[in-house]
């Protein structure tokens, strides 16, 4: 088998760059600039000095989940299960009950996200069909001196959340998001 | 007898313990951390505070906090000795590393020789009338002195040498292979980029070098090192910074390659007398550089008894000895710390260099350059 043997031209540098003290200097005017700025302005330094300074969350950003609430304040979840058979990392449990309420059909007995699993993809979301659970709530998951107080139940859940507009039932009229 | 040993003690105490041994320790943070967050644009260490401090609880102060809790750390540190490693040099080496590098700083002239009687000044020199000079302001006034510091330089590299070695590593044991290769490199043109500043100036002993850069040429330039023998102070600097393994020659240490080479197996308070020897190192590299081209104490225009303009006997404006003492002592501080941010800078500028790329550079650029320097500097002695 022939080899092919491909020709990689030098890089054609002038004595100038190659006597390498010229473009070092030209590299340290670079970099003392750039010190002396940061070193009398602080202009160009990016950091934020996180505890004490917030950066703000983009409009969409995925926070903690939280679950809606009917107008009478009930959960607005009916237990179908699309959150967490969408769920990629399984980490939502839910068990269903009968209601007493006939036009409602089901609704969540338990229910509990394990957000240190979560992988904060939003498919629960997406899959909701009645604008039940929401990832809008804009705090990001803090940590957990304890696993199991990473197991957010139904109370807290419900806690973060707030009434939807969204008409039960279907209607997806006035949902955030959908025209 | 016994001031004089007290003076020596003193002397001693201040240079050491209060000047090389604070910038050095002082360094491993603000130049290494802090620097090259401001080129980085970032902010550096700041999270460390002295809360127990009323006070200064919640200030950042520059990030020193850190470089104590640094310290606090490596004191209370495991120190662990790798199996198979002898015990005997691993305990010895961290000292064999920063002796050297506090030793050398013995010859540096911090200002000129004490002039109890009066200063006249006669062709850009003090000279001392009816009084004696007394040494002050260095350890010792060696009139070999810049042999000293070559010879000590050169066993420096035992203690990384030995250091690889005793380990009982792999990655040590290259890292120290590498460091007496590189340093053997560089010692040749280290030495030989400083001899045209001696044919110049016809001495070894370094207050009389810097004396002697206190002349001003056509009675305005002064004639420091780095105005008579620029060549030499790039290969010097370059040369110094090869052999105190600072990056871009850190072939010895490459993080990158052999973890942190010589030293990969040291830790707790050996690990940071090693770390505090390279920069001991450093700094005095900074002070050399300062006192062989940067014209050492002096201040451009400014002799015993205060600025001359020119070579004229009286000074155009007077100052007090203590002020012209003061001032002296200030430029070659600054000096050396210039040399030293310097050397930070062409760090955190430069992308390291492979090794055979050190040794390329040290044997057929830096040993021709000063050699043809040398000739070049002996010529032009000769004939003027
Ligand atoms: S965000 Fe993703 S991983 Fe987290 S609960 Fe929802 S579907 Fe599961
Ligand atoms: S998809 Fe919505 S309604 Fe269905 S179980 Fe999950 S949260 Fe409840």
């Amino acid at each position: 088998m022939a080899v092919t043997v491909t020709k990689i031209p030098r890089p054609d540098r002038s004595l100038w760059v190659q006597s390498y003290v010229p473009e070092v200097m030209r590299g340290l005017s670079i970099t003392s600039k750039q010190f002396f700025k940061n070193l009398f302005t602080k202009k160009d330094v990016v950091t934020i000095q996180y505890p004490e300074v917030k950066r703000d969350y983009p409009e969409r950003y995925r926070g903690l989940h939280r679950l809606m609430y009917r107008d009478d304040g009930q959960v607005r979840c009916v237990a179908c299960m699309c959150c967490s058979t969408a769920c990629p990392a399984n980490c939502i449990h839910i068990e269903a009950a009968e209601h007493d309420d006939t036009s409602i059909e089901k609704y969540p007995a338990v229910f509990v996200i394990d957000e240190l699993r979560c992988i904060v993809c939003g498919m629960c979301v997406e899959a909701c069909p009645c604008d039940a659970i929401r990832m809008d709530s804009g705090i990001h998951t803090h940590p957990f001196y304890e696993r199991d107080t990473a197991f957010f139940d139904k109370p807290a859940l419900l806690e973060l959340g707030g009434p939807s507009v969204a008409h039960q039932g279907g209607d997806m009229k006035g949902v955030q998001g959908h025209h | 007898m016994l001031t004089d040993i007290l003076l020596i003690l003193l002397k001693i105490v201040a240079v050491v313990l209060l000047f090389a041994m604070p910038i050095g320790s002082l360094m491993t943070l603000l130049g290494d951390r802090k620097q090259s967050s401001m080129i980085q644009n970032r902010v550096g260490p700041n999270r460390a505070r002295l809360s127990i401090i009323p006070g200064l609880g919640r200030l950042p102060l520059v990030g020193i906090p850190h470089f104590l809790a640094d310290g606090l750390k490596m004191i209370f540190k495991e120190d662990a000795i790798p199996d198979g490693a002898d015990r005997t040099w691993h305990n010895i080496v961290p000292a064999m590393a920063l002796f050297p590098a506090i030793v050398m700083w013995a010859v540096i002239p911090f200002h000129d020789h004490y002039c109890t009687g009066e200063i006249v000044v006669q062709n850009y020199r003090d000279i001392c009338v009816e009084g004696q000079t007394r040494n002050f302001f260095s350890i010792a006034n060696l009139d070999a002195g810049l042999l000293y510091v070559f010879a000590i330089s050169g066993v420096s590299v035992y203690g990384a040498a030995i250091a690889g070695w005793a380990s009982n590593a792999k990655y040590s044991l290259i890292g120290g292979l590498r460091s007496s290769a590189q340093m053997i490199s560089y010692e040749v043109s280290m030495a030989l980029s400083v001899a045209g500043a001696i044919l110049i100036y016809g001495t070894l002993n370094l207050n009389e070098m810097v004396v002697q850069q206190g002349h001003l040429i056509g009675g305005w330039l002064p004639m420091w090192g780095i105005v008579v023998q620029p060549l030499a102070f790039f290969i010097f600097l370059g040369a110094m910074m090869a052999e105190t393994k600072r990056a871009p020659f850190d072939m010895p240490e490459g993080e990158s390659e052999i973890v942190a080479g010589y030293f990969t197996e040291f830790s707790s308070m050996k690990f940071a007398v090693i770390q505090l020897s390279e920069y001991v190192a450093t700094v005095f590299v900074g002070a050399l550089i300062a006192t062989i081209f940067l014209g050492g104490w002096q201040v451009p225009y400014l002799y015993g008894d205060g600025f001359h303009f020119g070579n004229t006997p009286t000074a155009a404006l007077e100052l007090p000895y203590w002020a012209v003492i003061a001032l002296r002592i200030g430029a070659f501080s600054f000096k050396t710390i210039f040399i030293l941010w310097l050397q930070f800078m062409l760090r955190w500028t430069l992308p390291r260099f492979r090794y055979d790329q050190v040794m390329n550079l040290g044997w057929k650029i830096f040993l021709p350059l000063s050699l043809a320097n040398l000739v070049i500097t002996a010529f032009v002695v000769a004939i003027l």
